[in-house]
């Protein structure tokens, strides 16, 4: 029974073809996509233009003072996401501590802040607190107000990281002896963390939209430049249309660098 | 204990090559809810013997395994590990003194999991010495020295430094070992140690625990594979709803038992 080996097939000449047949779609669509997008946004240009309300001076020369805003939105979003992470963190163990006091404080945290608008939470700080007699700085006050609004969120996202560590993992460490605070710390919260590194990266891309929020506290960020220099030289239209593609832009980089992170960590173990 | 406990069929097995008690569960019972899933089982284990739990699904056979080193808490009963006695103690879980014991008593005995709960962010050597340097306060040089040796036991040297997603489920499984025999302990804890693998990787776990049987280990076995029990087991235990039926020298356990339950469970298991 020695028949001879099937000579190995050359790959069939449609294979080529096929493959490029296939790059082709992909091009095209892609191609198709921009125009899109490039013909919809210049259209709603090219209409605004068309009524003649567009200050071009104006743009020129207060572009660059609202543009200079998005340091300060990214400055205090960088911030206050730091902050919020590690409120989540301590907030998430709270929530699913066994100590009723401890689990009760977590859990009204959460309940609080997620039951009332952001918005109150801001002005909260901007004027009730002061009637108590706590004046924070207005950038301190921002942050605080984001921090605290987004720990929340973000407790919740943490607790179930948290608890999508599979059991066994915490029943292998227990077998090998290990403390509760050594299973949590070495075992359990590094899987967590892989597992809401995209929910933090969504969540900072909403902090950057968010952030416009503490511009009634006086922050001198994008919305604030803005809507300040608009209202004063009447060209809120265009200063509004400035900030609006600037926090666009910054959401779009982050976006992309966000996806790129979430793809590696595809790629990595498991 | 409710029932007595030497209600069963025990057959003489070879002691000869054993040396003293090592493991003593005494009068294990186990509730899950209303569920009496274990009904008073008592098992002694002498040093350097093999002991195989059989009994088909929902005998209680796992349960009382994760017993022994307080995984699951007993609802009544003790289990001593090396002159360390625990009593199971339900009403109070969580009291610190009670969790130090349990914790205590896991260290003398290493555990092996059906689906190898290996650490995915650690590489094969850190799953080996994390636990060594944290918990039993080994120097890093001689947890690396221990985890080389224990790796090298099992053949997987050359893969200390893969991570657990790059290694084949026999390899996880090996490494499994590793890490367990890297605490040292008094006694390994097998769980149906190759019922997540495929077949053709079954033999490669299964080898590796048959040598450590030959050399000595105290070892407790939850297993399905009749094979490997006749070829490393000192004694075979059958349980049936909670209890233990019939106990003894494997080829007596498997060729020729005497109670009906017994032989019932061999003659469908085998027949599948």
């Amino acid at each position: 029974m020695t028949a001879a080996a099937p000579p190995v097939s050359a790959p069939a000449p449609i294979l080529e073809q096929v493959k490029a047949a296939n790059r082709r779609r992909k091009i095209t669509f892609r191609l198709w996509f921009w125009m899109t997008w490039f013909a919809l946004v210049g259209a709603l240009l090219a209409v605004l233009w068309l009524t003649g309300n567009i200050n071009t001076e104006f743009i020129a020369s207060a572009g660059p003072f609202i543009i200079g805003g998005a340091g300060i939105t990214i400055l205090i979003s960088l911030t206050s996401i730091t902050f919020a992470t590690g409120l989540a963190l301590v907030g998430a163990l709270g929530r699913l501590s066994r100590n009723p006091v401890i689990n009760g404080i977590a859990s009204l945290y959460v309940s609080l802040v997620r039951g009332t608008p952001l918005l109150v939470q801001i002005f909260f700080v901007y004027l009730a607190l002061p009637q108590l007699g706590i004046v924070l700085p207005v950038l301190v006050g921002g942050i605080f107000a984001l921090a605290f609004n987004y720990g929340a969120y973000m407790t919740e996202v943490f607790r179930a990281g948290i608890q999508a560590v599979p059991k066994g993992q915490r029943e292998a460490a227990q077998a090998l002896g290990m403390p509760e605070g050594l299973i949590m710390r070495r075992i359990v919260l590094p899987q967590a963390f892989r597992i809401v590194i995209p929910a933090i990266g969504n969540d900072f891309v909403s902090m950057i939209k968010d952030s416009s929020l503490v511009y009634v506290l006086g922050v001198q960020e994008l919305l604030w430049r803005a809507s300040t220099i608009g209202r004063r030289e009447l060209s809120s239209l265009e200063a509004l249309l400035i900030a609006a593609a600037v926090y666009w832009g910054l959401t779009i980089i982050f976006s992309y660098f966000q996806e790129r992170l979430e793809r590696r960590m595809a790629r990595g173990d498991r | 204990m409710s029932q007595p406990s030497s209600a069963h069929i025990s057959h003489p097995i070879d002691t000869s090559r054993l040396g003293d008690p090592i493991v003593q569960a005494i009068g294990i019972e186990k509730y899950f809810g209303d569920n009496h899933v274990l009904r008073g089982v008592d098992l002694t284990v002498r040093k350097a013997e093999a002991v195989m739990l059989i009994g088909r699904s929902g005998s209680g056979k796992t349960t009382f395994l994760r017993c022994v080193n307080f995984l699951e808490e007993p609802t009544v009963g003790s289990v001593e590990i090396d002159g360390l006695r625990v009593d199971a103690d339900p009403l109070k879980p969580r009291s610190r003194a009670h969790q130090e014991q349990m914790r205590l008593i896991r260290m003398r005995a290493g555990m092996v999991f059906q689906d190898f709960n290996l650490f995915p962010h650690m590489s094969v050597l850190d799953n080996c010495i994390a636990a060594p340097v944290k918990v039993a306060k080994v120097s890093k040089a001689e947890a690396i020295e221990r985890a080389e040796k224990y790796l090298s036991k099992v053949g997987l040297a050359e893969k200390r430094d893969e991570f657990p997603a790059r290694l084949s489920g026999g390899q996880k499984q090996r490494v499994a070992i590793a890490r367990a025999l890297s605490m040292e302990p008094k006694v390994l804890l097998f769980d149906e140690p190759t019922s997540a693998l495929d077949p053709e990787l079954i033999g490669e776990v299964l080898k590796v625990m048959e040598g450590l049987a030959h050399e000595g280990a105290t070892m407790i076995v939850v297993t399905h594979e009749m094979h490997f029990a006749r070829e490393a087991a000192d004694r075979v235990v059958f349980l049936e709803e909670g209890r233990v039926i019939e106990e003894g020298p494997p080829e007596k356990m498997l060729d020729n038992p005497d109670d009906d339950r017994t032989r019932q469970f061999l003659r469908r298991f085998l027949a599948t």
